[in-house]
């Protein structure tokens, strides 16, 4: 018996009328936690019941604990008829169960209804008591952390990084159960959102326990999501990075950490701008394989597809005995696992040596019934081949490792396409043991890697590549080879050398596809998913050199399949590298020469490319070094490189400026307009408007070139379903379509921002689904950071004061270490364990004049502000906890649509409801910020003939008290003060 | 290509106050986007027709969801739903109980929940403002009359200029006092505003007892049956005479219109007094504006009176009876006549 969990009904407020004739409510509440029930007195006719009731003790199992939500009911009591539900509060208690998080769940809950949405609040108190286990078989794993920040969460220290972990569970969709068709909506609602929580409590507790047989004791980049199969099921599946974190807290950990600032990176490593000799890079060509399979182990196996120009490969040496080393290190250490997978996206310094390239895989499959729910080995072996061959695509690459891994789904009627993409890359493998191999082997990487550049450096053999690529000698350190493009999906080093400023770049594509049932429809899609991928390559190639840049970061390629059609979307943010070469332009070589006028326009159209390349540079403020452009010769035809590939077995690597011949003028570029298809595409790179000036937009965490946050965030979603008129689609259409729809959702996104210029959007992050025949939904959601202009302008000097610029900002970071110093080495522990620091002050409302003449107890706390973002932090702010993770589901449905105010009224106030709902369990949990926020999820389905709608959201983040980093002075001497949201709170448990 | 849905949340709600007026002085989503673009916001901001059209959709959805709680004003301040800031809340409400001038003068007086489809139509078509605005205004003047919300507004930082008129409003609403009349007519809000402030101070249970709320809008019952005492002041002849020939004496040779008032100085003496007698009857006291027109602010001005010269009249009328030995209420005109004065000084112009 090794916990007991305690409830405590406060009080409600604002609750919804439910007798019509006394214009009140009866209410009373029901509270329940595995199978066991207690019931609240009834407190009679009043919309602000004051049940006050005692505590409710569940005596269970830790397992329980973590598996089941706690479920409040709020009813209305009726003497004759069966009592009405007024709606429903889970709450998951996970949060509780660890010793460093929350020791209490205490505040106002919306009390929620999948029919008519939130209908008033409770005060809810909830403590949990769990007793020592000296135990045995654990079945729990209480005391394992979670967190969804794919980097290693501020104020903790990653000791060992172990690796991945993954588990799925799989269960019947209440919805399609034979009891749906006699029960309620609400209930069959009910029944898949309780399913939903109690399948993924229990999925949290198995990756625990993975966690805790690797001796690890967190897990980082947790990435939860659901695959609602319809007939054959329910999915819910997991992976993650198990880690052992230590918590930088005491005043000890931080006295060296001010002093030497490196530490420091490593508890915020994006926080702080770059420097102080760490050194993870990544260095990665383009290397996507696509492997799409049928059903039935049949697999197609789809050649490398390789998006660089005309190769005109050079050679070099290995880099020298280190690497060597360095990389059978690596390799045992990640050998003995199935697959050295990381969901992280950012790394502590040092962690990443080299980058590959992103590799992906997909593969189709025909969904059938899951029979036997507690064996969900079908869906393991479809992911377990996937995992396989990503892995295999990084050892051809080089590679023992991927990071900024990550998976998903898409499903229509009974196909689904698992996706799993990720980032080929040499790790250091200092992180990934025990620290066996440490003394000697910091000391050389210390070294011999002390440029910014490292990770650009290809960890292939150039004598041998994967694919044909355009090598040069990196731009930086005129040692080592490297790409000349660079794809990702980690976000940007912070200690990458960048020029200018980074860009949201994507990729949209739509292909016309034939409806087909089960195989048939499979083979038309497997085959069809290889020319996508190809093309989105392609696409995402000719607009990252038309922006003037050379490397992608956080690309996320999306292929969503539909009825007749799928759709490919792919974001990154465009960055120019300062180690990669100069992009060459882009060439437009017409097919029919002979036509005079045709010519004409071509050289119009190049001209015009031309010019958008020069204006983008300017606008990206790209001014890269005019080095030893007189000795880069024109491109080098293929006789020649051959010859060079022989000749450069005897070279040595220091003949450095003799190797830069290799490098062509990097035309290489051409796009060959043979058919008007072309034209269109060509057209299409040219129709992309860049953002307002003041604006900029990227899809990672922080947008490279600026780095001078100022604290105003705002995060929202959009959501937009455009019909497409059904007459005679063609590929051109629907491809115009969808880009006008992105563009248009952009464009709309900047003028609603506009009061917030200048700022930046950032983890952009777009998700596109085909709901029906006609209908595509584009959901977006990211954060717009304000930031200072003036420092701005700074930045944008050329590069050569760039370096300066870098030191500079050294010096600023230095400056704020005293004080971060002083915050965190007070005599004791700066903030008192409970809940003293949770809210950002309270809003002036709250305190100032309240005349409370006649207001009733609750009416003077004030709803604290809970700040959400996509990225893991909060600009100038330090987040000092974290108290959790929020994994929330929700299901809301309609019956009268049009009284709603249509679909956009419906999902806008859904939307709405669940932001309130997560802000609601943060500040009960004595938070104030949700980082790494993420909406997984959001599905919806319409039938406006019968005037009904359903949508389905699924969210998650990390629930953190953050601190102003201008407040950190002042708490000090200001606690008091601090303390009011907190005594506002607790006065009303008490009344 | 359709747009069939079209949203965007943000955790902040995002109020556009430009928009919000729009919104608030009724104007459809078409007439509000027309209007938007000629502002010259598509030059400014680059942005397109259609972004424009879909930017003011979600504004307006955004306000009707609003539109609920703005009614208990305590409610937006408690509830979960919408993160906005303070200061945003102060505005959403200041800017929602705000009214024009024009429509509340119409409704100056009468019933505040009767507001006929038919008689905001009237309104809407003589003011020239729109229907919707008009039922709003309407609806806020009923939400301040329920007086619940009132204290609970009033506790809003800082508290919204509007809250005096709507004490105005509230007052003139519950006495019912008449001021649609022709002779009326040229009279603003702002003097009925003035008259109902100075008749709040004075005149209601709150201004004699502080520990009544400062919100009560009924006049003080027992001060205008008491009122009737003063009619001595004209009933009897001699203490009227003598009240005459103290004021003229006073004033003779400092007013312009000397020879007038002299004329008429009983017949304004007896109206004023006689408006105070009448004020025990409820239908009396709706008519008070009318009867302060008719039996003061209109004959001094068919004599030209200029306003120094009616100050001074006044000034002296009520202080001329602190002499009047056998006059026993001095008090009662006091709290009478300073008001009265205060009133009917802001009553008189043209």
């Amino acid at each position: 018996m090794p916990g007991k969990l305690k409830v405590k009904i406060v009080a409600g407020r604002h609750l919804p009328v439910m007798d019509r004739a006394s214009d009140l409510t009866d209410a009373f509440v029901e509270v329940k936690f595995g199978n066991t029930t207690f019931k609240t007195d009834v407190y009679l006719k009043s919309l602000n019941p004051q049940w006050n009731s005692e505590w409710f003790k569940f005596e269970v199992d830790d397992e329980d604990l973590q598996d089941e939500p706690l479920q409040i009911t709020v009813l209305d009591h009726d003497t004759y008829s069966a009592n009405d539900a007024i709606g429903k509060v889970y709450i998951d208690i996970d949060p509780l169960l660890y010793s460093e998080a929350a020791t209490v769940i205490s505040g106002w809950f919306p009390i929620y209804d999948t029919i008519h949405g939130i209908r008033g609040e409770i005060n809810v108190v909830v403590k949990v008591d769990l007793f020592n286990d000296l135990n045995r078989f654990r079945q729990s794993s209480c005391g394992v952390k979670f967190f969804c920040t794919t980097s290693i969460p501020k104020c903790y220290r990653a000791v060992i990084i172990h690796g991945f972990v993954e588990e799925l569970v799989v269960n019947e969709d209440p919805e399609y159960q034979w009891i749906d068709r006699i029960r309620t909506p609400r209930a069959s609602n009910e029944a898949r959102q309780r399913l939903i929580s109690l399948m993924s409590g229990e999925l949290q507790r198995k990756i625990g326990l993975k966690v805790l047989e690797m001796r690890g004791n967190a897990v980082v980049g947790y990435l939860q999501c659901f695959d609602l199969e319809g007939e054959s099921g329910l999915v819910v599946r997991a992976i993650g990075t198990a880690c052992t974190l230590d918590k930088l807290s005491s005043p000890a950990a931080f006295l060296p950490a001010c002093n030497s600032p490196s530490k420091e990176m490593k508890e915020s490593p994006l926080v702080h701008p770059p420097s102080h000799g760490c050194r993870s890079t990544h260095n990665s060509p383009i290397h996507t394989a696509t492997g799409s399979r049928l059903t039935q182990n049949f697999s197609v196996s789809v050649p490398t597809l390789i998006y660089t120009g005309m190769g005109s490969g050079s050679a070099g040496k290995e880099g020298g005995p280190f690497k060597a080393l360095l990389r059978q290190q690596t390799q045992s250490a990640l050998e003995q696992r199935e697959f050295p997978f990381f969901t992280l996206t950012a790394f502590p310094p040092g962690f990443l040596v080299h980058v590959g390239g992103v590799v992906s895989a997909r593969s189709v499959k025909l969904l059938d019934r899951i029979h036997n729910p507690d064996e969900p080995e079908t869906r393991d072996a479809w992911w377990a081949e996937i995992r396989q061959e990503i892995k295999s695509h990084a050892k051809a690459l080089g590679c023992h490792a991927v990071v900024g891994y990550s998976e998903s789904t898409s499903i229509c009627e009974e196909v689904c396409i698992l996706s799993a993409s990720g980032t080929a890359a040499v790790l250091n493998p200092r992180f990934l043991q025990d620290g066996t191999v440490e003394g000697c082997l910091e000391q050389r990487l210390e070294e011999n890697l002390p440029t910014r550049c490292g990770f650009c450096h290809i960890p292939y053999d150039e004598l041998n590549m994967p694919f044909p690529a355009h090598l040069t000698y990196c731009y930086n350190c005129r040692k080592q080879k490297v790409p000349d493009v660079l794809f990702t999906t980690i976000d940007l080093p912070t200690d990458a050398t960048v020029i200018g400023k980074g860009c949201l770049i994507q990729a949209r594509l739509c292909r016309l596809k034939k409806k087909a049932q089960a195989e048939a429809n499979a083979t038309a899609i497997s085959n069809l998913l290889p020319f996508m991928e190809y093309e989105v390559h392609t696409q995402l190639m000719n607009k990252l050199k038309l922006k003037g840049m050379n490397a992608l970061f956080g690309l996320r390629i999306q292929i969503t399949v539909g009825e007749n059609m799928l759709m490919g979307l792919a974001s990154a943010t465009g960055v120019y590298l300062a180690a990669l070469p100069t992009p060459g332009g882009i060439q437009i070589a017409g097919k029919t020469p002979n036509d005079g006028s045709y010519e004409q326009h071509i050289s119009h159209m190049q001209k015009k490319i031309n010019d958008t390349i020069a204006k983008n540079k300017e606008l990206y403020e790209i001014n890269p070094p005019e080095i030893s452009e007189e000795i880069i010769g024109s491109p080098i035809p293929e006789p020649r490189q051959r010859s060079r590939l022989l000749r450069s077995q005897s070279e040595s690597s220091d003949e450095v400026t003799e190797l830069d011949l290799s490098h062509g003028k990097k035309d290489a570029f051409v796009l060959e307009i043979d058919d008007t298809d072309a034209m269109e595409d060509v057209h299409s790179l040219l129709t992309d408007v860049p953002p307002p000036s003041g604006f900029y937009s990227c899809n990672t965490e922080i947008m490279p070139g600026i780095n001078n946050w100022t604290s105003e965030i705002q995060m929202f979603t959009s959501v937009r379903v455009i019909r497409l008129s059904s007459l005679n689609l063609t590929n051109q259409a629907l491809n115009k379509n969808f880009n006008d729809l992105c563009e248009n959702l952009l464009k709309s996104l900047y003028f609603k921002l506009r009061s917030m210029i200048p700022c930046c959007l950032c983890h952009v992050n777009f998700t596109v689904s085909l709901p029906e025949d006609e209908l595509i939904q584009v959901t977006v959601t990211a954060v717009a950071i304000t930031f200072d202009k003036n420092q701005a302008l700074q930045t944008t000097k050329t590069p050569v004061e760039k370096s300066l610029q870098r030191a500079s900002t050294d010096n600023e970071e230095l400056l704020q270490f005293p004080l971060e110093l002083c915050s965190d080495s007070l005599p004791s522990h700066p903030f008192p364990p409970a809940k003293a620091m949770t809210v950002e002050k309270a809003s002036p409302v709250g305190d100032g004049n309240f005349r409370n003449r006649s207001a009733p107890p609750c009416a003077n706390s004030t709803v604290g502000v809970v700040k959400m973002t996509p990225l893991s932090f909060i600009p100038g702010a330090k987040i000092t906890k974290y108290l959790g993770i929020i994994n929330m589901f929700f299901i809301r449905e309609t019956t009268s649509l049009r009284e709603e105010g249509g679909v956009s009224g419906f999902l806008h106030a859904f939307i709405a409801e669940v932001f309130a709902m997560v802000r609601a369990h943060v500040a009960a949990l004595g938070g104030n910020a949700v980082v790494s926020y993420i909406m997984k999820q959001c599905v919806f389905m319409e039938n406006p003939n019968k005037n009904q709608a359903q949508c389905l959201i699924n969210v998650s983040g990390d629930a953190v008290v953050f601190v102003r980093e201008s407040d950190l002075e002042v708490v000090s001497s200001q606690q008091p003060t601090t303390n009011c949201q907190s005594s506002c709170t607790e006065g009303e448990v008490t009344t | 290509m359709t747009s069939e849905l079209d949203i965007f949340v943000g955790n902040t709600t995002l109020i556009d106050e430009d928009v919000y007026r729009l919104w608030l002085d009724g104007y459809s989503v078409t007439d509000a986007v027309a209007l938007r673009v000629r502002s010259g916001i598509l030059e400014q901001t680059g942005a397109t027709a259609a972004v424009l059209q879909s930017d003011t959709m979600d504004h307006y959805r955004t306000f009707h969801m609003l539109e609920r709680l703005l009614h208990a004003p305590p409610k937006l301040l408690h509830q979960l739903i919408f993160q906005i800031p303070p200061s945003r809340q102060a505005l959403l409400i200041e800017r929602y109980y705000a009214f024009d001038e024009a429509f509340v003068r119409e409704v100056l007086g009468k019933k505040l929940s009767k507001g006929t489809k038919k008689d905001l139509d009237d309104i809407s078509t003589k003011t020239g403002i729109t229907l919707k605005s008009c039922r709003r205004q309407m609806e806020s003047c009923s939400v301040a009359q329920a007086g619940v919300q009132w204290r609970d507004l009033s506790s809003l930082q800082p508290p919204p200029p509007g809250f005096r008129d709507y004490a105005a409003i509230v007052f003139f609403a519950n006495n019912r006092f008449e001021t649609g009349k022709k002779k009326l007519q040229y009279l603003s809000f702002g003097d009925f505003a003035f008259c109902a402030e100075l008749m709040i101070q004075n005149w209601t249970l709150g201004a004699v007892d502080s520990q009544m709320d400062d919100m009560d809008m009924d006049l003080d019952k027992e001060f205008l049956q008491d009122l009737k005492e003063l009619k001595v002041l004209v009933a009897d002849k001699d203490l009227l005479d003598l009240h005459k020939s103290l004021v003229c004496t006073a004033l003779r040779g400092k007013l312009g219109v000397f020879s007038e008032m002299e004329a008429n100085f009983k017949n304004l003496s007896r109206g004023l007094v006689n408006v105070a007698a009448k004020l025990t009857h409820n239908k009396d006291v709706r008519d008070l504006f009318v009867d302060l027109v008719e039996k003061f602010v209109e004959p001094c001005r068919s004599d030209h009176w200029p306003l120094s010269d009616v100050r001074f009249f006044l000034n002296q009328y009520s202080a001329s009876v602190h002499s009047l030995d056998g006059f026993r209420h001095q008090a009662l005109w006091d709290r009478y006549m300073g008001t009265l004065r205060g009133c009917l000084l802001r009553l008189y112009h043209d």
